[in-house]
């Protein structure tokens, strides 16, 4: 390390501030965190007791925009949206990771907790960066209008199996409680992205392996969906998956027709389904289990 | 609020269905420079609601959009830059939008509209 620069930094790779030698002078300057940071960062994160800070699920879906960073510039999106903006960590960084170079981007939050848009307003301030912020359930009042039009859409649903009791409850409980199988709000999510994604929409969804991530790919290709996942991080209890869904002309959507080739069209999808969910190949075995 | 926000709001009260435009009332708002992309203007044109904006950004004091738009006027650069200003200039921070059927108030907090609604009008 060169000794005439000393760098600070406060987490793996992002330096807060340079100090460098000038003669026996040491000077210090703050690093625009514009110059080096394609997501949010930590220290400029607010917070709040009762709203979600970014942990695992938040990161590994930046990670996976981060990956498909590249798609994404190149895909040229309008509106970009997010559902369950907790602390405003995703939506800042997709702001920051497209809005350098990507002129003209729209950026919209909702969350159901009222201390949670409050908390993303503040974080999306504090990166110089802004993102139209609505206090709403999922996408009540923007549904009708926004039909359509959203390019890209990004969701860290609370999907932890827990009882139906704990879903919907006001305060933090609702950035995690997904009722039976997680699966409650992700349910009511998925038929709301199909009616507002556009033609070229592209869905980025957080779910485990508890949430039966075969099935909603499944439900989603009947509706014209394709899917793939793009970050997997697995502990020995559970398994993250960030999939991305997007419509592919190639699938036919809606009606089947009660012949032997639509049992052949469904025996396809569920066997490119189990080689890229490897956990659930031992359902190949069963032949009754669809 | 932008009001390309605005113009994206309807009222979600249950068996509502003249929910749009959400009439607004100003208490403070401000103006905020953006960049100027024509690519996304000309996008957007087809979804807006011309009026709802035209009513909306006169509600804020701003009244040089035209009664009338139609896609022709997105080769004028002096329209665009109207357009542009009062679609993503203009923000209401503190107010209420009222649904035009139910008279239901929805404020409008530090920019933030409250879409949220009580039990009995899901």
């Amino acid at each position: 390390m060169d000794p005439k620069i000393d760098v600070r930094t406060e987490s793996s790779s992002m330096p807060s501030s340079i100090r460098t030698k000038e003669g026996d002078q040491w000077n210090s300057k703050p690093v625009s965190y514009k110059m080096y940071s394609k997501s949010a960062q930590i220290r400029l994160v607010s917070s709040h007791p009762e709203v979600y800070e970014p942990c695992d699920d938040s990161f590994a879906l930046v990670d996976a925009l981060l990956a498909d960073r590249t798609n994404l510039l190149e895909h040229h999106p309008s509106l970009c949206m997010e559902v369950g903006c907790g602390s405003g960590y995703v939506i800042t960084s997709l702001a920051i990771m497209l809005g350098q170079e990507v002129a003209g981007v729209h950026y919209i939050a909702t969350d159901i907790n009222p201390h949670a848009v409050q908390v993303t307003s503040e974080t999306l301030k504090a990166h110089g960066v802004h993102a139209e912020v609505i206090s709403t359930d999922i996408a009540s009042g923007l549904e009708r209008r926004l039909s359509g039009i959203v390019d890209v859409m990004v969701v860290n649903p609370p999907y932890v199996p827990t009882p139906e009791d704990e879903v919907g409850r006001d305060g933090i409980t609702s950035a995690w409680a997904g009722g039976e199988n997680g699966r409650r709000v992700i349910d009511r999510i998925l038929p709301i992205a199909d009616k507002l994604l556009s033609d070229r929409g592209w869905l980025y969804m957080v779910m485990l392996a508890a949430n039966n991530p075969s099935q909603i790919c499944l439900a989603m290709r009947e509706k014209g969906y394709a899917s793939r996942i793009i970050v997997q991080r697995s502990t020995e209890e559970e398994s993250l998956h960030v999939v991305k869904f997007w419509r592919d002309s190639d699938i036919q959507v809606g009606a089947r027709e009660p012949t032997t080739t639509s049992r052949t069209t469904s025996t396809t999808v569920m066997e490119s389904l189990f080689s890229q969910f490897p956990r659930l190949a031992f359902w190949r075995n069963d032949n009754n289990s669809y | 609020m932008r009001l390309l926000t605005h113009n994206m709001l309807s009222c979600n009260i249950k068996g509502v269905t003249n929910g749009f435009p959400l009439r607004l009332e100003v208490e403070k708002f401000v103006e905020k420079e953006v960049d100027f992309s024509a690519e996304f203007l000309r996008n957007i044109f087809p979804k807006i609601e011309w009026k709802a904006l035209v009513d909306a950004s006169r509600s804020m004091g701003y009244s040089q959009l035209p009664d009338e738009a139609d896609s022709s006027m997105l080769d004028s650069d002096d329209f665009l830059k109207k357009f542009h200003h009062a679609l993503l200039e203009l923000h209401l921070e503190e107010g209420v939008l009222i649904c035009p059927e139910t008279g239901r108030r929805f404020p409008v907090n530090k920019g933030i509209p409250n879409m949220l609604l009580h039990e009995d009008e899901v």
